[in-house]
């Protein structure tokens, strides 16, 4: 029988490899799944890694995929670092979305320009207010978050879709569950016309650089890596076990929120009852892949965005189900968390 | 009893044991005949657990061979040895808290099932070597020394023919000892030969008839530890005699430290609870807390310290301030100084550097605006290694990187140049080696010196009689009255560690 036992001294080095293992794992039973299927793996390869980055709308497509990913994931990877389980990113999406879509349904004709702001505060406050139920109950009532957040991401999902199919519904719209599309004044402008992306991608740099900041250098970042690696060294500092609850929480439930705000007010345009692809669960392997740390965040995010724009490709260039993207997302996971285990165990055989 | 006469009933020929970084045991053989208390001492991180894993087959050795009754036993588990005959109690008891002593017993005794007989055998068995114990009580509900006492006598009902002790005195009262002596004794007049682990060598001295001396690895000699005296052995096991801290006569000055009438619930179910803890530690004197660890020790540090602030104001006092209800960063501004027992995850994080450790306790001079100074926190690490002699590979070392000793420095000295007005440590010397543990020692009495209070917690008589001016003892979580130490002797303590009479409750 063989049996796992804990290493002795896991390396460092292996540690940031693993991501780039796992990419390498998914690619090999990427190749098996297409031969499984009937496909060229050449040709199923070249539409994930290949296809989306030969033209500049394919990268502009990336980047308006990686925004959502990265602002969620690095929300995670603050709280996960505070040893704070939030795994309700989506929900913190989905209701940033809801906040930002009441906002700009709110525009008149004559809004000013600049009305976009308020549609995103509102995003931020929205996505805030969720991870706040979690945070509340989590120090009120020691609720377990991980139960909580993910509990609240559904009741997030049917609220919008009660919004779409009820209040919300666009009274010319032939009865589907789409609000009314936003006045442009609401929508976050274009970076470069013939492109689908926004000035969110600006955005989320500057987020990155703060959260990047704040993790590395603040005093607050300091306690809440404290309380995340060792509660007891936190309380002998002093440390409050609520501060790191409710920040971290909150700091995700904001960029969640702001990731949810750039969608609906930038590619989409209204509200349906579909707002996200799975981004809010897909950043927790983002924040996984890329160490929780921000910059390894960049490149898992641009690895994720790759795998959603590739299974979006794989539909319609291959005849492939839609499944693919999940698919892909499971094998990733599968391989990093297979990679870590064998970083901080080796096999005996007995 | 099969082997020829003159056969030692366990030998051990050139075992080695490597893990990455440290040779644990090199080239270690030694004989235990039966009947044989044998003694095996040395430091911590000599080897000698490592030693008994690999006796008892928790361990595989590299290279040697263990023989049993002159016959190499082969590579085996722990459930071989205890069906050869071999039975080890830990330093660290493995019972479950929520069973019965019975319960835990049957555990142990696979193909057991008539519970009635084993609860009569355990009691009788308790008897007969003067280890009274209730075989129907809950564990959780027993002292250390009796969940000490079911321990042995699980071991015993399995008939072992060795029986490894691992530093089986440092939870007992110095009479729970002497009881313990006199038990393995009779032991080893039936025929058992018994492996004693101990670094204290006057037990070492009393009880054993031969001795193998461990250091770093390696066998530093075999003798007849009666023969030796205290520094003889010393010398073998670190290869000098340790210094001894001294401190200069003292004016004690205003009370700095007070606790005044604390009665207290634990937080946790298994805790102590206080009752009715008073204690005053003046500028400029030395005070220890002496007593059995888990009675209560923990509890009323915490309640010190701030990490537990349900207690009534005017019941803690920092300089005459009522601080009971204050948190930790508030009586730290009161000129606070804490070190706790756990170093590792209490102390400091072990996977941060030192530099970022300090931060714990530090705060002035280390951030600008609310980020970090990288340059500040590097010098000042930098600084207490230097002061401290702390063995590191640098200042932004992660903790976890250095050994039990250097740590302790570090932390001790992370507080100790701040030059709090109180200075509160609990166990300050635990597994540190002779030389560290005398350098901090010397550090808690130049504080006093300087004019701190310095309240100590301590396992270790020795080391409280050493520094300290006063003495209390804890037991059950009652605080004895103060204990000039000139007045105290090992004997007096001993009876209160035990819960004996002559503790004081309300004293103003």
């Amino acid at each position: 029988m063989p049996r796992l036992e804990a290493r002795p001294a896991p390396s460092p080095l292996m540690g940031y490899l693993a991501p780039v293992l796992a990419l390498g794992l998914t690619v090999v039973f990427g190749t098996l799944l297409f031969l499984a299927l009937g496909k060229s793996p050449v040709a199923g390869l070249r539409v994930f890694f290949v296809t989306p980055l030969e033209t500049l709308r394919g990268w502009s497509e990336v980047g308006l995929k990686m925004v959502p990913l990265l602002l969620c994931a690095l929300g995670l990877a603050i709280c996960y670092r505070s040893n704070v389980w939030n795994i309700g990113a989506e929900g913190q999406f989905v209701v940033g979305g809801i906040a930002a879509g009441g906002v700009a349904l709110l525009a008149g004709a004559d809004a000013p320009r600049a009305y976009f702001v308020i549609v995103l505060a509102g995003g931020i406050v929205g996505g805030l207010a969720w991870a706040g139920v979690t945070a509340f109950l989590r120090d009120r009532f020691n609720a377990n978050e991980i139960l909580v957040s993910l509990m609240l991401t559904y009741v997030g999902g049917l609220l919008l879709i009660y919004l779409v199919n009820g209040p919300w519904k666009d009274p010319k719209g032939f009865n589907f569950p789409y609000s009314k599309t936003f006045d442009a004044a609401a929508m976050v402008p274009r970076l470069f016309p013939g492109t689908r992306l926004t000035w969110g991608i600006v955005l989320a740099v500057v987020v990155l650089a703060a959260v990047w900041l704040f993790l590395a250098r603040s005093k607050a970042g300091f306690r809440l890596a404290v309380a995340g690696h060792a509660p007891l060294a936190a309380r002998f500092a002093g440390f409050s076990a609520r501060e790191g609850i409710w920040l971290s929480l909150l700091l995700c439930g904001a960029l969640a929120g702001l990731a949810g705000a750039l969608e609906v007010a930038g590619p989409l345009g209204q509200l349906t009852p579909q707002i996200s692809p799975g981004y809010g669960f897909a950043a927790i392997i983002v924040a996984w892949l890329g160490r929780l740390h921000p910059g390894g965040c960049v490149f898992a995010a641009f690895v994720m965005a790759l795998i959603y724009i590739g299974g979006e490709l794989s539909q319609s260039r291959l005849g492939l189900p839609a499944a693919i993207t999940g698919v892909f997302q499971g094998m990733l996971l599968l391989a990093l968390l297979t990679a870590d285990t064998f970083i901080h165990y080796r096999v005996r055989w007995r | 009893m099969t082997a020829p006469a003159g056969t030692p009933r366990l030998a051990l020929r050139g075992i080695s044991k490597r893990y990455p970084g440290v040779l644990a045991n090199d080239n270690v053989s030694l004989s235990v005949a039966p009947g044989e208390i044998h003694g095996l001492i040395g430091e911590n991180g000599a080897g000698k657990s490592t030693l008994m894993k690999i006796v008892y087959g928790a361990v595989r050795p590299d290279a040697g061979e263990v023989l049993w009754d002159g016959a190499p036993l082969p590579a085996h588990s722990p459930a071989q040895a205890r069906r050869a005959g071999i039975g080890m109690v830990f330093q660290h008891f493995s019972l479950f808290d929520t069973l019965t002593v019975a319960e835990n017993v049957l555990l142990a005794l696979p193909g057991v099932t008539d519970r009635a007989g084993l609860a009569r055998d355990i009691e009788a068995m308790g008897e007969h070597y003067g280890l009274p114990v209730n075989a129907a009580q809950h564990v959780y509900s027993l002292s250390v020394g009796e969940r000490q006492r079911v321990e042995i006598i699980r071991c015993l009902l399995q008939k072992p023919r060795l029986l490894i002790m691992d530093e089986p005195t440092s939870v007992l009262t110095p009479q729970a000892v002497e009881r313990l002596f006199a038990t393995l004794r009779q032991l080893a007049s039936e025929g058992v030969s018994i492996l004693y682990i101990s670094h204290k060598l006057e037990e070492v001295r009393a009880l054993c008839s031969r001795a193998t001396v461990l250091r770093g690895g390696r066998v530093t000699g075999t003798c007849d530890p009666r023969q030796e005296s205290v520094a003889s052995l010393s010398r073998m096991m670190i290869g000098a005699e340790p210094p001894r801290a001294t401190g200069a006569a003292r004016q004690p000055g205003a009370a700095l430290l007070e606790i005044d009438r604390l009665t207290m619930p634990p937080l946790e179910r298994t805790g102590k609870a206080l009752d009715a803890v008073s204690l005053t530690v003046r500028a400029g004197e030395v005070v220890g807390i002496a007593g059995v660890s888990g009675n209560g020790q923990g509890e009323l540090l915490a309640l010190i310290s701030g990490e537990d602030r349900r207690a009534p104001p005017q019941s803690v006092r920092l300089a005459g301030a009522p601080v009971g209800g204050s948190g930790v960063v508030a009586r730290r501004a009161h000129g606070l100084a804490f070190v706790p027992e756990e170093r590792l995850g209490r102390g400091a994080v072990p996977v941060l550097g030192l530099h970022l450790n300090t931060l714990l306790t530090h705060d002035a001079g280390l951030t600008r605006g609310g980020l970090i100074s990288a340059s500040a926190i590097v010098a000042l690490a930098a600084s207490i290694i230097a002061r401290f002699d702390v063995r590191t590979a640098g200042p932004t070392a992660a903790a976890k990187s250095l050994s039990g000793g250097n740590l302790q420095k570090f932390i001790v000295g992370r507080e100790v140049v701040k030059q709090p007005r109180v200075f509160v440590v609990a166990q300050p010397t635990w597994g540190v080696d002779v030389g560290a543990a005398a350098r901090i020692r010397q550090e808690l009495v130049a504080l006093a010196d300087a004019g701190s209070a310095v309240l100590v917690v301590s396992e270790e008589l020795d080391e409280l009689f050493e520094i300290c001016d006063a003495l209390h003892v804890i037991a059950g979580g009652r605080l004895s009255a103060r204990i000039p130490v000139a007045q105290a002797s090992v004997e007096r303590i001993g009876a209160l560690m035990g819960g004996g009479a002559e503790t004081e409750g309300a004293h103003a």
